[in-house]
């Protein structure tokens, strides 16, 4: 069989992307900002009936047990997957061609992978203002008891979707349309101004 | 307005999109009744009070949705998903 050559991924905010502190950072960084590029972001959806089944499918193909309830999700570093909808998640994981992985395990009885790694881009804030800078984007809670940890949220702003992932205490990953993410990644280093940021 | 996703819990109305009354029946699509698909394109009750709405999380997880809403006051009486099949834990 001939050998798969994926093509080079190029980062839609690089125009924008300036490593280096910037804002109000005189009397420390709040936030830093950064675009995580993983290799492979994959959508999952079960047939109605079918979720129990993905569940255990996504257990045990990529490890991640995902807990009951709407936007159960878990982030582990290197692979992360969390509820976006009923019936529906999103996989991530930090190499490319993951989709491989559930190859002949979604039968066509049980429900659908769409491969979109080439359609979003991932982008994460970390910090003691992650939160306060998110709020200012979204109109979801961003409090710990109301968006545990690894929990995932479908939300939008300015009418463009976002996926959001809690991976951390005071850190989150959106997912957002490629095509948009240069334009919201200028709008998030915007209103980092005022806390200080740094772009990793 | 807040209305209360089954699945994400409350969220602002700018995030849903109202997709019509949801007292019509449609009639079977080889249907021949006149009077029935009349019924369906132009028929409301147009209530001053409670009204059965079909509405879709369009802005988050697109799930469509029964809604009552009262139209005087805008209170959000009741939500749930509009197909059943997909069960999942309320958040509200
Ligand atoms: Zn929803």
């Amino acid at each position: 069989m001939a050998e798969q050559h994926l093509p080079e991924r190029q980062s839609p905010l690089e125009p924008e992307y300036h490593p280096g502190s910037h804002g109000n950072f005189e009397h420390g960084v709040d936030v830093i900002l950064s675009e995580t590029r993983p290799g492979s972001i994959l959508q999952l959806a079960a047939w109605p009936g079918e979720e129990k089944r993905l569940i255990e499918i996504i257990r045990n193909v990529t490890g991640l047990a995902l807990p009951d309830g709407a936007g159960g999700g878990v982030s582990s570093g290197a692979r992360a997957a969390f509820g976006f909808a009923p019936g529906k998640f999103t996989v991530v994981d930090e190499a490319e061609g993951f989709a491989q992985a559930f190859a002949g395990a979604i039968t066509p009885a049980i429900g659908t992978l769409t491969d979109l790694s080439h359609g979003r881009t991932a982008i994460r804030i970390a910090g003691p203002k992650a939160e306060w800078v998110m709020a200012k984007f979204f109109a979801i809670d961003f409090a710990l008891p109301a968006f545990p940890l690894g929990a995932g949220r479908s939300t939008n702003h300015h009418d463009i979707f976002a996926q959001i992932q809690r991976s951390g205490a005071d850190q989150f990953d959106i997912y957002v349309f490629r095509s948009f993410a240069r334009s919201f990644w200028k709008a998030l280093c915007h209103a980092s101004e005022e806390v200080g940021y740094e772009v990793q | 307005m807040l209305i209360t996703c089954p699945y994400c819990g409350p969220r602002d109305v700018i995030e849903f999109t109202y997709q019509g009354d949801g007292n019509r029946e449609r009639p079977q699509p080889a249907s021949q009744n006149l009077d029935a698909w009349n019924a369906y394109v132009y028929d409301r009750l147009n209530p001053a009070g409670d009204h059965n709405e079909i509405w879709q999380h369009s802005g988050g997880c697109r799930s469509h949705l029964r809604v009552v809403r009262n139209t005087v006051t805008h209170e959000i009486l009741s939500t749930s998903f509009a197909r059943g099949g997909h069960k999942t834990e309320s958040r509200s």
